[in-house]
């Protein structure tokens, strides 16, 4: 297998490299580890005191009776379609260069998810009730409302989080075995475990690869299905500038733009500190920007049409938040996300020379701020607008709802630094599969392959 | 089975909002306080909505009572994901506050917002805390709320009724805000009873429904323009 490698990828610097992380622990780890505890307390914190003292502690009343919370919320699970969406398509079309991409891609959604999915708890009157929503045989004799969006999303949710974990798991299970050969004490037992007992037989590499490529096919529609619904939270109702019919692939389009921002953001992260720089290379970001900037380029398209559509139809009920948006109190907050999410990212990610790593991360950057912005301009504006004049209304956020919002992103962070510390953030045996890969088009291939074989069972030692 | 509605003369309504202390009175509403009241807290299953007429000087100031409409197609219903909102058979749109876990959806879909919230658990000072009505639960924080047409009044005097081995008279129930209303502006009764005062006042040519266009089918009735 060394043979087969290029010189500068032996089996024993791709373990080193990418195993490293697993068993030694920089004092900054702990450090930043730390600090990211710390933030994450204040969520917790903030939201222990909300359910002592009542929800009235976040700043909502009426007739915006939703806002931070649920801006994040749309916002987390629009971060999550970075992952498993991507690294789905790219396995399904079988791009070559999604092999150091797809681990800590499908990590971001799972993570994103965890935290996304805290929001719809946390913003309920009575949080501690939120199993009502959980259809089972109950003591109340009622089922939940099959009929109500916020059920569908619930469901939706939950399925995209357990395709999630099983699609980010599955591709793990040699890796596990990898380390699990390579550690000791509590480390080792804890990694027998997770590897399933894998010893790399050819039959094991077979079913591997069938449900991978199984899962990379069922998680697309789901992950689809799952914004499309998020949407449908604003779509199904009667409220002005909510209720249309382009939410859904609005926000699915929204959701893979800001899941390619964080991912770049992540990836940039993930080159610097684990010194990954000759697995990360500047293809790889070359290619996602790409991609960002079809995203950037159909965001704008979608945008542009909502609101054509919206002022051309001039509504009564619509008009008003229409204009709050283009011209009024939330015009700098509007003009803000278009700069972020088109005007700075197109010329970025559209002309070559600008396209380098750290003009990436910076516009990745801008696309998350604006991308939150979309959320929160969808939801407030048209609620402090209700159709009957009289009771148009105001609404900004309390303390305990900025430091839960902003609070979450120190949570997803320190999952995915957790994460980093016990699973290698790039697949060892996609990576290697990949030299493979190469090396058979290189004609230097000696043994005999034939398609979907893939990694013999050697790749770990002891075996 | 008796259809409940409501029918509101917005051209003899002068604004006294006697209605909306009546409604706190009967129906065990919280006081939100300047402080909450400045954030948009307050509790008002009925209020008093002020428009102006015309251009000054010649301006007309104009009243319009507002409550829930007790829609036949409300959309405060179906988006509730726990069934804490449904409809009852006589055309009551009954919110279930033990069954409420607080998503506030049911809010954010009433295009009249009628629906009110409880941000904390309510308390009254004194005297007002020796008044609360016992026909009335007081509700818990974080669940929602909204006009109910005064159930509590209705089923007693159903209760009534059935004792004495009769049907409800037309008048016989009179919800708090319609009680506590000096110049007459709001009637209730049976829709489905031809003759009642309710039905025939629904029924004439000065009628009209709040946002009828969006097709909640409500169940109070506005009557504006031409003598009262």
């Amino acid at each position: 297998m060394a043979a087969e490698t290029p010189p500068r990828f032996t089996e024993e610097r791709i373990n080193r490299d990418l195993l490293g992380p697993l068993f030694k622990t920089s004092g900054i780890y702990y450090v930043s580890a730390g600090f990211l505890l710390l933030v994450s307390m204040v969520v917790f914190i903030a939201w222990g005191l909300q359910l002592k003292y009542g929800i009235g502690m976040a700043g909502k009343n009426r007739p915006s009776f939703w806002g931070l919370y649920i801006t994040t919320f749309v916002f987390w699970i629009g971060i999550s379609h970075a992952g498993t969406l991507i690294s789905a398509i790219l396995r399904v079309v079988q791009a070559e260069w999604r092999r150091p991409i797809t681990r800590c891609a499908e990590a971001i959604t799972t993570f994103a998810l965890c935290t996304g999915s805290l929001f719809p708890i946390i913003h309920l009157g009575r949080a501690w009730l939120f199993y009502w929503m959980v259809p089972y045989p109950n003591s109340r004799h009622l089922w939940p409302n099959f009929q109500s969006p916020l059920m569908w999303d619930f469901i939706a949710i939950n399925t995209y989080l357990t395709g999630s974990v099983t699609y980010l798991y599955l591709p793990m299970i040699p890796d596990m075995a990898v380390a699990r050969d390579k550690a000791t004490g509590w480390r080792q037992s804890m990694y027998r475990t997770l590897a399933l007992g894998w010893r790399g037989t050819e039959r094991e590499w077979l079913r591997l690869e069938k449900a991978i490529s199984i899962m990379a096919l069922i998680i697309i529609p789901v992950a689809i299905s799952v914004h499309t619904i998020v949407s449908w939270d604003f779509a199904m109702t009667v409220m002005p500038m909510w209720h249309s019919t382009i939410f859904g692939p609005y926000f699915v389009v929204g959701a893979i733009f800001s899941g390619i921002a964080a991912l770049l953001i992540a990836m940039v992260a993930i080159r610097k500190y684990f010194r990954l720089e000759h697995y990360l290379l500047p293809i790889h970001f070359d290619n996602l920007a790409k991609m960002l900037l079809t995203m950037s380029l159909l965001w704008f398209y979608f945008t542009f049409t909502e609101y054509l559509v919206t002022w051309y139809g001039n509504e009564s009920g619509e008009m008003p938040v229409f204009w709050s948006k283009i011209s009024g109190r939330y015009a700098p907050l509007f003009w803000l996300m278009v700069f972020c999410n088109f005007l700075i990212p197109f010329p970025i990610l559209a002309i070559k020379r600008l396209r380098t790593i750290p003009l990436i991360f910076f516009a990745s950057c801008c696309i998350l701020v604006g991308m939150w912005l979309e959320r929160f301009l969808i939801i407030v504006p048209t609620l402090v607008h209700p159709y009957l004049p009289y009771n148009y209304g105001h609404y900004w956020p309390s303390y305990t709802e900025m430091a839960i919002a902003s609070g979450t992103f120190g949570f997803f962070v320190l999952l995915y630094f957790l994460f980093a510390k016990f699973s290698p953030m790039i697949s060892i045996w996609e990576f290697e599969e990949g030299l493979q890969v190469a090396a058979r088009h290189a004609g230097e291939m000696r043994e005999p392959t034939f398609v979907g074989q893939v990694v013999p069972g050697d790749v770990h030692p002891g075996h | 089975m008796p259809q409940w509605g409501m029918t509101i003369d917005t051209d003899r309504c002068t604004g006294c909002e006697a209605c909306v202390v009546a409604c706190h009175a009967e129906n065990n509403l919280p006081i939100a306080g300047p402080e909450q009241a400045a954030m948009g807290r307050t509790h008002q299953w009925i209020r008093v909505e002020r428009y102006w007429e015309g251009e000054f000087p010649n301006v007309k100031a104009k009243f319009m009572p507002v409550l829930c409409q007790q829609c036949d197609a409300a959309p405060c219903e179906p988006v509730c994901p726990v069934n804490a909102t449904y409809h009852t058979p006589d055309g009551l749109n009954a919110q279930v506050y033990n069954r409420c876990v607080g998503t506030r959806f049911c809010a954010n879909n009433c295009p009249y917002t009628v629906r009110f919230f409880t941000w904390f658990t309510p308390s009254w000072e004194s005297p007002l805390n020796e008044q609360l009505n016992p026909d009335v639960s007081i509700r818990t924080s974080g669940i929602m709320e909204k006009c109910t047409f005064c159930v509590q009044r209705i089923r007693r005097a159903e209760d009534t009724a059935k004792d004495e081995k009769r049907a409800v008279k037309d008048g016989e129930i009179k919800p708090a805000c319609a009680q506590a209303c000096p110049a007459k502006v709001i009637v209730f009764g049976d829709m489905s009873d031809e003759n009642s005062e309710v039905s025939k006042l629904s029924r004439s040519n000065r009628g009209f429904r709040l946002l009828a266009e969006l097709g909640t089918r409500p169940r109070v009735v506005y009557l504006k323009g031409g003598d009262a």
